[in-house]
């Protein structure tokens, strides 16, 4: 998810106890200068991943710490990757793998490019995964990869910060 | 300083080459290929065996054999760049320990033996006060070892990964740059002597994953053998995928890691950003080195060859030579 908030001297740090006392893990944060606000005030954008049913507190803390919390963004997919998978990707059913993704609720096919360049020759796809933390995304990762044993598929990761 | 010489192909020839162009204070006392052998203690005439060589002679007498050299010659410095052997490392394996044995220091090319008995053989050199060095076995000219072991010495390593075959590397180039299918690829990788008539150690990541186990073995002091290297090749990969990857300005190559930590050593084909310092050209190989204190640092250079391979193996021969043998 994503707190939006103004940049006012102290607001940050203010802001970055509570998520931490609320167990939340901050993934980033942005400065933004806000085109349409006539004062040159900043906007600062936290991208965090917080425990379920954390929220209420953390704006409870927040408000105070006395942090002015603009606007609250619910991504849920914050984390993604973008993965190739070679191999007779119809035959062995695409969407019963995609859909075995789908199907943990914590992480989705959100796009899929597929080249088809003959019926017998073997197809390649890019598929794009989003999930809601790190951990989500290995555990996609590790659907995939078993599924592509069984289905005799070729899957190629990205080469990943450590 | 005084070496011996096992193997006159494109390495050995490359260090002779060497040894006659520069005055590196070496003298070869003697010198062996598959089918003879040469022992002189005042020097072996080098420009007249390589001439025998280039005329498809065998370089010396047939009645010596490699195994004479290593244990009647006179030297200080076995050089062993004889063909490597992946299952059993022999005969070089043999060779070594004999020099070992006799206690004279060893330099190789030969992933073979270091992939295979590094802990026998180092136990073996301590044990006798002598230097196993083995530069060349790992990214031809790189100094991959040397940087590890003196250069960022005191850092922790929290990963090494790159490209470590020049082979496939080359290959994905072209498939990349001209949408070649991996046949087309592989073919013209064989025209220009780049691949072998028989691709499997390098398209199969073999030849990587030995790579990564010299240096898992070695550098890491872990006790790893090819079968802990989870592998997968190139020869799947299709012309499509690499259109897919190039659409998000990336690119395939086929990489080496090792995340010392977590034990994981993995060859496979990985999507790379096309501005990643991995991502070289044509044969070269990269490698980024990750620590704690220096930070990244990536190596580029010329993973094969006959004088880049026997650049490596000069180094280690200087560095013996500045360490111990000085003044014998
Ligand atoms: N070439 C490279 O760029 C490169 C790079 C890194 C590491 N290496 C490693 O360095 C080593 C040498 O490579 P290379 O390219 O020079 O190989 P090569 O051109 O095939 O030469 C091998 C040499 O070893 C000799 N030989 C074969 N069996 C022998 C035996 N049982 N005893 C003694 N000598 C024997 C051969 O004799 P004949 O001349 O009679 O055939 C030949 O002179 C290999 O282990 C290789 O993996 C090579």
């Amino acid at each position: 998810m994503k707190l939006e908030m103004r940049d006012q001297p102290g607001q940050l740090v203010a802001a970055l106890k509570p998520i931490s006392a609320v167990g939340g893990n901050i993934i980033a944060v942005i400065h933004q200068r806000e085109a349409t606000t006539a004062a040159e005030a900043l906007d600062v954008q936290i991208v965090l991943e917080l425990p379920e049913g954390r929220l209420e507190r953390l704006l409870e803390l927040l408000r105070e710490q006395g942090v002015n919390v603009v606007r609250i963004g619910e991504e849920r997919l914050l984390y993604e990757c973008t993965l190739i998978v070679i191999g007779h990707l119809m035959h062995t059913d695409l969407s019963d793998t995609v859909n075995q993704i789908d199907r943990t609720g914590s992480s989705e096919v959100t796009e899929l490019s597929m080249v088809m360049p003959a019926i017998s020759s073997p197809s390649s796809a890019r598929i794009t995964i989003r999930s809601t933390t790190r951990a989500e995304m290995k555990r996609a990762i590790q659907i995939l990869r078993a599924v592509a044993e069984q289905k005799e598929l070729l899957i190629i990761e990205p080469l990943e910060d450590a | 300083m005084r070496i011996a010489l096992l193997g006159f192909g494109s390495v050995g020839q490359g260090i002779v080459r060497s040894i006659l162009a520069k005055d590196l204070d070496i003298t070869v006392t003697g010198l062996a290929d598959s089918r003879s052998g040469i022992i002189d203690a005042g020097g072996v005439d080098l420009a007249a065996a390589l001439a025998r060589k280039e005329q498809g002679e065998p370089c010396g007498d047939p009645g010596i054999s490699p195994t004479d050299v290593v244990e009647r010659a006179e030297y200080d410095i076995l050089i062993e760049v004889t063909p490597t052997n992946v299952e059993t490392a022999e005969p070089a394996l043999g060779y070594i320990r004999g020099a070992l044995r006799r206690g004279r220091h060893v330099v190789t090319s030969n992933k073979g033996p270091i992939a295979l008995a590094y802990p026998e053989l180092r136990t073996l050199a301590e044990e006798n006060g002598v230097f196993l060095k083995y530069e060349a076995t790992v990214c031809g000219a790189i100094p991959l070892i040397h940087a590890i072991q003196e250069g960022i010495a005191g850092n922790a390593i929290t990963r090494i990964c790159g490209v470590f075959n020049g082979t496939c590397n080359y290959i994905l180039t072209r498939m990349a740059a001209e949408g070649l299918t991996y046949e087309q690829a592989l073919a013209e990788a064989r025209d220009l002597g780049y691949a072998e008539a028989d691709p499997t150690y390098d398209v199969e990541g073999i030849d990587a994953g030995i790579k990564l186990v010299i240096l898992a073995n070695t550098v890491f002091d872990m006790d790893t053998t090819l079968d802990d290297v989870e592998r997968t090749g190139i020869t799947l990969l299709s012309p499509e995928a690499l259109q897919l990857a190039e659409d998000q300005d990336c690119t395939i190559r086929l990489i080496g890691e090792i995340i010392p930590r977590v034990g994981v050593l993995r060859v496979s084909p990985r999507i790379v950003a096309k501005t990643h310092p991995l991502v070289v050209e044509g044969t070269l190989n990269a490698v980024t080195v990750e620590t704690d204190l220096a930070g990244d640092l990536t190596f580029i250079g010329k993973g094969a060859g006959s004088t880049e391979t026997a650049s490596a193996v000069i180094g280690d021969l200087l560095y013996i030579q500045s360490r111990h043998v000085q003044g014998s």
